[in-house]
Order: C-alpha cells, then structure tokens, then sequence
C-alpha cells in the first residue's frame, strides 16, 4: 500500500513537470503546425538560470524563505519567456510560409544553438551542478505511512496551478480565443483584425515560460543538474513530446492528461517491473496509442487546435 | 461617392497571371456583384482587396487612401469585413465565439451587444445553436453565421465570397434577402457569385469577369436583359 501511494505521487508529481513542458509543444504545433526541437533546450536553460539565480543570491539550506523560491521560479519564467519571443522573433518568423521541413530543421539548428552556448564557461559551462534545496525534503505530512516531502507538495501545486491559468487564458480570454481562432486559420483570423504575428509570438512566450517553471521545479526535485548538452534533456523533452503526442498533439487538455498518464506509466514500470526498462514504457504507450488512436486520446482530426 | 476603387490590378500566382489590369469601382451604399465562371479571378480579387494576396502592380483605394500593402488585420479596423469562400468559420469555437471574433477589434460592449442582436435577429437560426461547436453546423448555417460574424465588425464595405455556394434554393434566397436587408440598413457591399441570376437581382452594378479580366460592367438590371450575360451566365438561349 506504502509503495503504490508513494508510486502514485511520484508519477503525479513528474507526470505534471511533463504535463508543463508538452504545454509549449502542443500550443507551438496548435499555431504553427511545427514541433519546436528547440522546446526541451527551453527546459534545460530554465532549470540552469533557477540554479544561476539560486546560487548568485547565495541561497542554500533548509532555512530559505519560500520568497526566494517564488523569485527563482518568477526569474526563470521570466528569462525564458524573453528567450522564447527573441527565437522566434530571429529563428522562425523569417521562415513564416517556408515549407515545413525548413522551419524544423531550423528547430534543430535553435536546439543545438542552445546546447552548445549553455556550454559556455561564463554562461553554465560543462560540468555538473548541483541545484541548492531551496525547499526542504523532509516530509510535510503523511498519508497511508507515506511522507510527502515540500518539495513533492509545492511540483504538483505549481504545475497544476500553471496548467489551470493556461486553461483560463486558452478558454475564457479574448487572448485566448484569438489563439484558437489563428490555430484553426491563420488567413481566416487575420480577416477578423487579429495580428497573428503578435499571438504567435504570446505563444512562445507563455510556452517557454511553462517550460521555464517545469526546468525551475525539476530542478527542485532532482537537484543533480547534468550539462547543457547531456542527453537526459534530450530525452526528457522527447518524452514531453510523446505525452503532447498521446494526448493530442495541438489539444491543450490533451497535453496535460498525456504528460500525467506518461509520468504515472514511467513510475509505475520501474517501481514493479524494471527500473531500467522506464523509457521503454513511456515509448510503448507512444506506440499503442498510434496504433489505435492516431490522433491521440483527446485529439479530433482537426478540431479543438491550439 | 465611390467607397472603393480598385485601379489596374494585376495579381500572379507565380507564373500565372491570374488578374490582369482589372479596375472596378463601389459606390458607397450599393451592392455591387462582380459575376464570372470558377477560375476567372473572383476570390483573386476579394483576397488581394482584404490583403491576403499581394498585387505586382495597381492600386487599391478604400475611401480615398490606399490600402495597398497594409496588413490584412488593420483593414478591419478601417471598416472593411470579408467573409470568405468556403465559409472560413472557426470549427473549433462556438457559434457565439465566432460571432465575437467578428467584433474582435472593437471595444464599445454596448455596440457589439446590439450587432449580435442585430445579426441573431436577422438569423435566427444562430441563436438556437449559440453553445454549439461551428463546426456542427450545416452548410446554410456556416453561411449564415460568416455573414453574422462579418456584420459584427460593424463594417462600412462588406466583402461577400460566394455566398450561395453549395446550398439549397430555398437557403440561397433567405440569404440573398437578408443580403439586400444588411444593405438597406447602410452597409455597402460587394459581392463575389457564380450564380449571376441571384446576384443580378439584388445588386445595383454588376461587373463580368472572364480570365482575369472585366469584360462587362453595366446597371446590374441591364446586365441581367443582355444578351451575352444571358447565354454565358444565365443560361437562357
């Protein structure tokens, strides 16, 4: 019982992280009809400048105020939103009309653009890091003989209340339906007095800076942060696109259930089967749901984009 | 007064040529209908008015300025509202999202709520399907809500694509009444058909475009009783 609660909340609380970063994808694709290789580079550099700020303000240790966790995450967010506009202002706009495959090689180009730059030594050089707990590990309260540590408790919270926030502005703003409005045509919505250049843009910034929150609470819970180019991000951020994938790609409630039931499957195959077969679940589920759904659980052939 | 004047325009599609030289005027307060076969440039036209499409050269004026090479999302905000070709609604909204992607640049809440009332009473149908997906609509209703939606932007030239494309006669009529009704009511329109028959009974001048190229413009009731647009369009003779 001890096992399956703890199995439970470790799949929620990574499955809402994967949730957070198949957001960027599937808004990019929902707009653009591409998939934004560069996304999981994003990630990375999010979870990088949380360490950056972390460490320039000297926090270390149990006794850090949650304020300073609160403007880690707010300064990552921020910096990566800011790093989203400019890619797509410099990398992607340019190649608006361009035939598909010269945008996502260009993603490809922006990806190991970023990898290699974050290898920099003045920027976060190529050695290992080690994030300073901001928030403690000891655990809050228990449930069923499980602890469930701050750090676990304030994942799921943020990335759940991101993800609400996302679904608000999506469905319940101007902003919103002007996104969905370009997604279905961009000729179409432009006719209507939107400035598509401008949504798209909001995209990429409210994209990077979800996957900016996701780098900033990963690295609060495996606080072990490899280099700018070493593949776990690589692998992380395809893992995102699968959720993105198997939920829908271009539907954004798609991508919140497809990053749980990914983060939920991974955890639950190395817990009771093998530890080291984890990706090998998370590509299955890709597989079986391709094959029976290629549209993804909750996608429609066209319909509900964004 | 004329509304819009469009001078000499030429428009490729890469090597072909799809409008050449083509000039027509709207008087403001008119329906004018520009008629001719699928291919001979119609939807060309109402696309590089609303500046889809660029023109290689011409000009383009819409109460005396030049709208050419200004973005299609500023052409809203001077008064100028396309419903285009195919419907283009928004599927994957509701029908009352549709209806407020129409007034999307406006921002006077009494004014948009008074349109939408406006445009449900002229199609009542769309007030019964307001929560719906638009993309559950049928072909009359699509139609029926792209011209709402158009009206909602509170335009002073409506561009109209085709409007009785694909629907029954009996909805090709309601349409084209409500048509001449949004036009009485002041809005000037300029409408794109194939079929010259209904087009012709409502408009005030009508144009023939054939390749590219106008080759008739008259009264739209001297159109309607000429012999060529009766052979060609009409097909009576």
């Amino acid at each position: 019982m001890a096992k399956l609660l703890q199995t439970l909340f470790d799949g929620v609380a990574v499955g809402s992280l994967y949730a957070l970063i198949a957001l960027g994808y599937t808004m990019v694709y929902g707009i653009l009809q591409f998939i934004n290789f560069a996304h999981s580079d994003i990630f990375m550099t999010g979870a990088w400048i949380a360490f950056v700020i972390a460490k320039a303000a000297g926090w270390a240790g149990g006794d850090t105020p949650i304020w300073a966790s609160l403007v880690t995450l707010l300064g990552s967010m921020i910096f990566c939103g800011l790093l989203g506009f400019v890619i797509e202002r410099l990398a992607y706009r340019p190649l608006r009309g361009a035939p598909r495959l010269n945008v996502l090689i260009t993603a490809i180009g922006v990806s190991l653009f970023l990898e290699n730059t974050g290898q920099l030594e003045v920027l976060f050089g190529t050695q290992p890091q080690r994030m300073p707990t901001l928030l403690s590990s000891e655990p809050l309260f228990r449930i069923g003989g499980v602890g469930l540590p701050l750090v676990d408790v304030v994942v799921v919270l943020v990335a759940v209340g991101l993800m609400l926030l996302l679904q608000w502005l999506v469905f319940s703003t101007r902003l919103g339906r002007a996104m969905r409005a370009v997604s279905f045509s961009i000729p179409v919505a432009s006719l209507m007095g939107v400035n598509v250049d401008r949504v798209v843009s909001f995209t990429f910034v409210v994209g990077s800076a979800l996957a900016a929150a996701a780098g900033f609470l990963y690295a609060m819970k495996y606080p072990g942060l490899n280099q700018p180019a070493h593949s776990t991000w690589i692998l992380l951020g395809l893992k995102c696109f699968v959720a993105a994938v198997v939920g829908g790609i271009g539907n954004v409630r798609g991508a919140m259930l497809g990053g749980l039931l990914i983060g939920c499957v991974e955890m639950f195959g190395a817990a009771y089967l093998s530890t080291s077969l984890r990706d090998v679940y998370v590509f299955s589920i890709l597989i079986l749901v391709l094959l029976f759904k290629p549209t993804g659980l909750l996608g429609k052939a066209t319909v509900e984009k964004v | 007064m004329a509304l819009l004047t469009v001078k000499q325009l030429d428009v490729h599609y890469g090597a072909i040529h799809a409008l050449k030289g083509l000039s027509l005027t709207v008087e403001a307060g008119q329906i004018v209908t520009l008629i001719g076969s699928n291919g001979a440039g119609k939807t060309t036209t109402l696309k590089t008015i609303s500046s889809l499409l660029r023109p290689t050269s011409g000009d383009i004026l819409f109460d005396g300025q030049s709208i050419v090479g200004r973005p299609t999302h500023e052409l809203v905000r001077l008064g100028i509202a396309h419903a285009p070709e195919g419907r283009g609604i928004f599927a994957n909204l509701t029908v009352d999202e549709n209806l407020e992607m129409g007034a999307y640049v406006r921002r006077d809440k009494v004014g948009i709520a008074a349109d939408r009332e406006r445009a449900l009473t002229l199609f009542p149908r769309l007030r019964e399907r307001l929560t719906q997906s638009a993309g559950t609509l049928s072909g009359g209703e699509q139609q029926m809500l792209a011209i709402g939606r158009a009206l909602l932007a509170r335009p002073r030239l409506l561009l109209l694509d085709e409007p009785s494309l694909g629907l029954a006669p009996q909805v090709v009529r309601t349409i084209f009444d409500i048509i001449r009704d949004i036009n009485a009511s002041g809005t000037t329109i300029l409408l794109v058909e194939q079929n010259a028959h209904m087009a012709l009974g409502v408009a005030h001048f009508g144009y023939v475009l054939e390749v590219g190229q106008i080759v008739m413009a008259d009264r739209a009731e001297t159109l309607a009783k000429s012999d060529e647009v009766r052979k060609a369009y009409l097909g009576v003779g």
